[in-house]
């Protein structure tokens, strides 16, 4: 497998051997941001590429085709146009909420972004607790959702930024139990640690039964908290015209946009390191030149393809499910989903302990 | 019917009658007429339970309202009573709404017509006109001058305010002011610009939470007047019209209007013209309940079915549009037939959409209707018991979600369908899921009629020879009903002997079936208000006409 | 210099002498290098990212909704992300007839809408009160209270003429001045002087 932790140490024996550290630091620091930027703009951008074509596919229709090559540049007009739209402010609005909002939103999902590991040495900050900081960056979302739709002075903003608080905050404990399932199993929230102990197989295989409970209740808690169908309650748009976000226009509306395409990136990021092994190839243990032959795929092409499989699925589900109604989707979470993910932990700890597990 | 006339004679003396017109025509007086009608309904031997049609008149001398009841336990016998307001400056009539409850939303209409008001009613608002127009547009005394009645860009002001009328022990009449919703009731307003209000209806739900206390259905954005600009066109003229009320059901709607008329002049349409009417008609039923499926699925979110509904609903579209020549508003009956034949792929099509369509109609199901999250989201939601069902007047999938038979194909039937063999759909929910199911299954009924016809179009003239050049019809009024994609669609026409009609009344069916949300959303969720209407499935324009 | 877009060739519109003299028109003028490839950078941005906003009265919505379906499927030309809120939209096709009661709501979602902005009148209703403009309270044209891009013929339209509007509209979009042209803040003074009836009402 090759290391990209290698690139990135040369790179920073070269700039100490000809700067004092604090600026090797600061120069680091500022490549570090605009590759992560330039990052979430790409990916945003063919996020939603791909659910335009995606979603084309499943009506039977091509979706975006005549603006460059199979509509490939249909993205880029989108974006140029919502950058010069005209930003409105409101009369009646909470002026400094309102413009503060967008930007909570699109920090937290950045910050979670930068944690992911994107290939073999390929990771921003890796430390002890990992995982566990991403969840807590992750609840930070929903504060720009719940400013957004009390400080738009609109009736409509303020019951989708009700229903996002209340569904975000209850299907956060399932998404958090689901993960902890995992780290039972693993005994570490480093992520870079997680990913080398799926060296042999995935946890999704290594812990076998628990961990496939968990995928699911993963995949469901996770459609939840990125505001997708059948959960898009927040801006249900034949209900609530828009949701929280009815009165943004331009770029603060893009910023919406954008992120609710990356949070979707990265809940399936997350999935892909927790249970299909991060950037680590498929391994089977036994068949090494398998294993020989699978090392040869960069592990950010490894990454990225598990990550945009399991989107592929979010976003299907989203194509093909009716939405759920407010009070079914608040009982689902707390009489089902909970009781289960509960249920889930305490067997994945019985597994641990009796050594059931690969 | 001389029974009938004993009995009403017994109950109020006062009563008067008048023959020749097509039913027995009741003259009775504006001060018996509420207690009139409240026998009319209960008394067993009559039980006229459906109030089919109330239509506001203006009779030069005098104004008043002329209603067209029916009874479901006999027979469906219509029975018109008249009764006119005593002082045409200032017309009060009392109140029907406490006994036929679809006369809330009627007598409104009325009243912004014809400024009558009706003593007792709770909402005396203006239906479809602006609360600070000016005048009564269908009173034959009406002052068309645009002067006083601008395009007006600021808004309505005043919204809550609603008055009723309450008559004293000595007859005068009172004015009382009332408010829709109190100061501190949490208003959402959905509309008139809203994805999912099937167009410009607009909504005021009062909310506690995410839970509806009442809705207050606004009506008029797309109030085009229609029933007064037929007052100074021609028959063949006035046709038009018909295609562009409820686009989803072009076809009966003219037809029914055609029907009218022909029943007006006694013409006689050929058995071809009327094979095709009626294979027309159910191919638009076809294409409304497709389109309703997809609005269905779309309103709950599943958006992809809405795409299969309209890939099949394209196939429909083609067949009219090879022979009538247009996708939407075909314009396609005519006085005394239809306007052009067959084309000769028609049969070829009809085939060809019948053997797909079994197969299609289960792919819906799998893609929607079995979901589990759509069955939750439907079954349960809007109740609408029977009882209800009549006293609303809800007739069309709506009422027969509800049980209650009231195809007007079967019950009153028209043109060839006593000839044709299909059975009624009834679903005994009640609920929004019964409606959604009687709309499918109706998809499947109308295949079965296609079928039946497809094979047997006789040949022949497609027009009767004899319609006259110019079209007067005699003196008299008319009542005709069809039974469109949405419910019982019903035409008035009164001439006086011009070329142009009198006046002329659309029944529509959505019209009644906004008068029911009130009571199937209240208690339910924000999110239950789209699904209710979705199931409703009301279309605007002909609400407004 | 004709005016492209790649959906449709120039010989197959209809009306472009119109187009043509508007374009000699602008470049009359002339433009900055820089900021005319910028421009023509925004236009096509613009034009190939026109959002409606759900704007449909009566049966021109329904064939508007054809159009989204898979048979003709707008989303080809980037035209699908029908947008519910006008904040977020880029024109309002007024598809059906407007009425009195209407007008006021409708001007106000004319006004709720993002610049750059424009206006498609959709049917015969929308453009000249078609078969209704005899009513006593129908608008006979939206043109006699919002700004009117472009104009589609038809009762209602076909689809088919529904993308030859969008593409004239497209047309116009790219030979509209992004800089100096539409982007320009109107001053508050010049506002309260076509608005007299304003002033005093904004704090």
């Amino acid at each position: 497998m090759f290391d990209f932790g290698k690139w990135t140490s040369a790179f920073n024996d070269l700039l100490l051997g000809c700067m004092p550290e604090w600026a090797a630091v600061l120069i680091e620091c500022v490549l570090i941001a605009v590759a992560i930027l330039g990052a979430y703009t790409v990916l945003a951008l063919f996020y939603i590429l791909y659910e335009r074509k995606l979603c084309a596919w499943f009506q039977c229709r091509l979706g975006p085709m005549r603006v460059g090559k199979w509509g490939l540049l249909q993205v880029f007009a989108d974006m140029f146009k919502i950058l010069i739209k005209e930003i409105i402010s409101i009369k009646g609005t909470d002026k400094f909420l309102f413009r503060l909002a967008p930007f909570i939103v699109i920090t937290s999902s950045v910050v979670m972004l930068a944690c992911l590991p994107w290939g073999n040495g390929l990771q921003i900050i890796n430390f002890n607790i990992g995982i566990f900081f991403v969840l807590a960056v992750s609840s930070l979302g929903v504060l720009g959702i719940l400013l957004a739709g009390w400080s738009s002075n609109n009736k409509y903003t303020l019951i989708g930024a009700m229903r996002s608080g209340a569904q975000m905050v209850s299907y956060e404990i399932s998404l958090g139990l689901a993960i902890i399932t995992i780290v039972v199993l693993s005994g570490t929230m480093n992520i870079n640690e997680l990913v080398w102990q799926q060296e042999t197989a995935w946890f999704l295989f290594r812990g076998h039964i628990p961990a496939i409970i968990a995928f699911l209740i993963y995949i469901v808690a996770a459609t939840a908290e990125t505001n997708r169908g059948p959960f898009d309650l927040p801006e249900a748009e034949h209900e609530l015209v828009a949701g929280y976000h009815t009165e943004y226009s331009g770029i603060t509306f893009g910023f919406y946009y954008l992120a609710e395409y990356l949070n979707l990136f990265i809940v399936s990021g997350i999935a892909s390191l927790m249970f299909l092994g991060g950037w680590m190839p498929l391994h089977i243990p036994g068949w090494d030149g398998f294993n020989e032959i699978m090392n040869y795929i960069p592990s950010v092409v490894w990454f990225l393809l598990k990550s945009f499989f399991i989107s592929f699925v979010i976003i299907w589900f989203k194509w093909t499910f009716p939405r759920v109604r407010i009070d079914q989707l608040l009982a689902f979470e707390w009489k089902y989903l909970m009781p289960l993910s509960l249920a889930n932990l305490v067997l994945m700890a019985v597994f641990v302990a009796l050594g059931w597990h690969f | 019917m001389s029974d009938i006339k004993e009995i009403l004679s017994s109950i109020c003396p006062d009563v008067t009658f008048t023959e020749g017109g097509e039913n027995l025509l009741v003259n009775v007086p504006e001060k018996k007429w509420h207690d009139f009608a409240l026998k009319l309904r209960d008394d067993r031997r009559l039980g006229f339970d459906v109030l089919t049609a109330v239509v506001g008149m203006d009779w030069k001398e005098s104004v008043g309202v002329i209603y067209y009841l029916t009874s479901t336990s006999r027979g469906w016998d219509i029975l018109e009573v008249k009764v006119e307001a005593a002082d045409r400056k200032e017309p009060y009539i009392h109140t029907v709404s406490d006994i036929w409850k679809v006369a809330l939303f009627q007598e409104r209409e009325v009243y912004d017509f014809f400024g009558i008001r009706f003593i007792n009613h709770p909402d005396m608002r203006r239906m479809f006109l602006r609360n600070d127009w000016v005048g009564h547009p269908l009173r034959k005394d009406y002052d068309a001058d645009p002067k006083l009645n601008p395009i007006r860009l600021d808004d309505e002001k005043n919204e809550d305010d609603s008055c009723t009328y309450v008559e004293d022990e000595k007859g005068h009449v009172k004015r009382v002011p009332v408010k829709v919703y109190k100061p501190e009731d949490y208003v959402v307003n959905f509309g008139p610009q809203h994805p999912s209000t099937h167009g410009v209806m607009r909504m005021r739900a009062s909310v506690d939470g995410e839970t509806i206390t009442k809705v207050d259905m606004m009506s008029g954005y797309i109030h085009r007047g229609i029933e007064k600009m037929c007052e100074s066109l021609g028959y063949p003229q006035i046709l038009h019209f018909t295609d562009r009320m409820d686009y989803m059901s072009a076809h009966q709607n003219r037809h029914c209007l055609c029907g009218c008329i022909e029943k007006a002049l006694g013409l006689e349409v050929p058995r071809r013209a009327e094979v095709i009417r009626v294979m027309m008609d159910e191919l638009m039923r076809i294409s409304s309940h497709l389109l309703a499926f997809g609005c269905t699925a779309m309103d709950l979110g599943a958006t992809t079915a809405f795409f299969y509904g309209f890939r099949e609903r394209e196939m429909v579209l083609d067949i009219f549009e090879k022979t009538c020549g247009a996708r939407m508003s075909m314009n396609y009956n005519v006085i005394g037939g239809v306007i052009a034949d067959l084309h000769p792929d028609f049969v070829k099509d009809v085939k060809e959409f019948l053997r797909i369509m079994p197969d299609r109609l289960k792919e819906y199901h799998r893609v929607f209707t079995g979901n589990v999250i759509a069955q939750n989201r439907l079954k349960g939601i809007g109740m609408l018991p029977k009882e209800d069902a009549i006293n609303y007047a809800i007739t069309g999938p709506s009422g027969r979600g509800s049980n209650w038979s009231c195809d007007c194909r079967k019950v009153r039937p028209y043109s060839i369908y006593s000839e044709l063999k299909f059975d009624e759909v009834l679903e005994s929910g009640c609920d929004s899921y019964a409606r959604y199911m009687v709309r499918m299954r109706e998809i499947e009924t109308s295949c079965q009629i296609l079928a039946q016809l497809v094979d047997n179009i006789p040949e022949g003239p497609i027009r009767a020879m004899n319609v006259p050049k110019i079209i007067k019809l005699p003196v008299g009024h008319w009542y005709y009903q069809v039974e469109a994609s949405r419910g019982t669609f019903g035409v008035f026409i009164e001439s006086d002997g011009q070329k142009t009609p009198y006046r002329v009344h659309f029944q529509s069916p959505c019209f009644n079936l906004i008068g029911v949300m009130d009571l199937c959303c209240s208690g339910h969720m924000i999110a239950d208000l789209i699904t209710i209407g979705a199931a409703l499935d009301f279309v605007i324009p002909d609400i407004d006409r | 210099m004709a005016v492209n877009i790649k959906s449709m060739k120039h010989e197959d519109f209809k009306d472009n002498e119109y187009i043509d003299k508007l374009v000699e028109e602008l470049n009359a003028t002339g433009a900055n290098v820089a900021v005319g490839n910028l421009n023509k950078l925004i236009n096509w941005g613009i034009s190939n990212s026109l959002w409606p906003l759900t704007f449909g009265t009566s049966c021109c919505a329904i064939e508007f909704m054809s159009l989204g379906a898979a048979r003709y499927d707008m989303a080809r030309f980037g035209f699908e992300v029908a947008r519910n809120s006008p904040r977020q939209a880029d024109y309002i096709m007024v598809q059906g007839t407007i009425v009195h009661r209407m007008a006021p709501a409708l001007v106000r979602l004319y006004e709720q809408l993002a610049e750059p902005k424009y206006v498609i009148a959709c049917g015969g209703c929308a453009v000249s009160g078609g078969p209704f403009k005899q009513s006593y309270c129908v608008v006979p044209g939206v043109d006699q209270i919002l700004p009117v891009d472009v104009y589609i013929p038809g009762c209602p339209p076909r689809p088919e003429a529904f993308f030859y509007g969008l593409m004239q509209l497209q047309r116009k979009i790219k030979v509209q001045k992004f800089f100096g042209g539409i982007n320009r803040k109107q001053k508050r003074e010049e506002f309260f002087a076509a608005h007299p009836e304003e002033r005093g009402k904004l704090s």
